[in-house]
């Protein structure tokens, strides 16, 4: 990651979203109204949105790696995404849970939600940078008080 | 649809817009992170930007550890939201249909130069708050409906699938609370 990027590595990245936005917009999760009516029960249309993609990315997780060793704009290995378990992934989910089950948005539908027009998402936005920063001053407060250095991640 | 042949008033009542606009974009948001992870061997999560961009206005010492990956995040964002307005230029806009879309009635639409944009009906104060509790949960949770339901269930990791069904469940269970005090919308 670290380095000369290649030229076509931020281009790539911006095609990647540009194809992820737009297949929020289509499926209509930039819109908070469709995601509450989901954890209302009244549409659950929702599920195939999440595990479709997740079955798509499941694949290329299991085949790419087989196939090629290294990612040809980083010279990074392939791996999956697996993040050790504690404590955090429970009660950060949680909290999660209400702020989406409160408001309907979650980050990437947000950004997709500017993108359909709805400029009354930038409240949900506004929030999420103020509960980010939240914690983040809390975790770096939290580190100072302890002396050990804080690691890589 | 096989199961509209049997069981036509189920289907209708658990799907009452179909499910192909659904399958079609849960697609696309696939293949979107599947683009970056091919061509990068990134597999990327939508709420890290959150912290990532504040490394660019705050000195405080935890947001330091996203410096090296912010100015790509900012790029994915700006993707999403160019990607989500082509769809709006396109589909919303009523410019291309197709039969796997099915446009709905949520929110209000508007019309600025021929575009048209779309508008949530919920309420400011359920975004802010909602927005807050989600920037916090996301980051303490170590990811959010992308990183972990998209590319970490993909992973078939089990801390994403444990995050996945915490949130879904407490999502589930809050809106439910909040729809039964009659806030709305």
């Amino acid at each position: 990651m670290s380095g000369n990027r290649h030229p076509l590595f931020m281009p790539l990245i911006f095609v990647g979203g540009l194809i992820f936005g737009f297949g929020l917009g289509f499926s209509h999760m930039a819109r908070p109204e469709v995601v509450l009516n989901f954890l209302q029960f009244e549409d659950f249309g929702l599920l195939f949105v999440m595990f479709g993609a997740a079955i798509v990315s499941g694949i290329a997780f299991a085949i790419v790696p087989r196939l090629r060793d290294r990612a040809p704009l980083t010279g990074d290995t392939y791996g999956r995404r697996l993040k050790s378990f504690d404590r955090n992934v429970l009660i950060g989910g949680a909290i999660f849970g209400v702020g989406w089950g409160l408001s309907g948005i979650c980050p990437g539908a947000a950004y997709a939600s500017l993108g359909v027009g709805n400029i009354t998402i930038l409240w949900a936005l506004a929030g999420m940078f103020v509960g980010a920063y939240i914690q983040g001053y809390w975790r770096s407060q939290r580190a100072v008080s302890e002396t050990t250095p804080a690691g890589a991640d | 649809m096989v199961t509209e042949l049997f069981a036509p008033a189920l289907y209708e009542s658990l799907f009452p817009v179909g499910i192909s606009r659904y399958v079609v974009g849960g697609l696309l948001v696939g293949l979107g992170a599947v683009v970056i992870y091919l061509g990068t061997g990134i597999a990327a999560g939508a709420s890290t930007f959150l912290e990532s961009t504040l490394s660019y206005v705050s000195d405080q010492s935890w947001f330091q550890r996203y410096r090296s990956s912010r100015d790509w995040r900012v790029v994915f964002t700006l993707g999403i939201i160019a990607g989500a307005f082509a769809y709006a230029l396109t589909f919303q806009s009523g410019l291309v249909s197709s039969g796997l879309y099915e446009a709905g009635a949520t929110g209000e639409l508007y019309d600025v130069g021929g575009v048209t944009l779309w508008l949530t009906d919920v309420q400011p104060w359920r975004l802010f708050l909602g927005g807050i509790l989600v920037g916090i949960g996301t980051r303490i949770g170590k990811g959010c409906t992308s990183g972990h339901g998209v590319c970490g269930v993909g992973s078939a990791s089990k801390t994403s699938i444990v995050g996945v069904m915490t949130f879904l469940a407490v999502a589930i269970g809050t809106a439910q609370v909040v729809m039964a005090l009659g806030v709305s919308p």
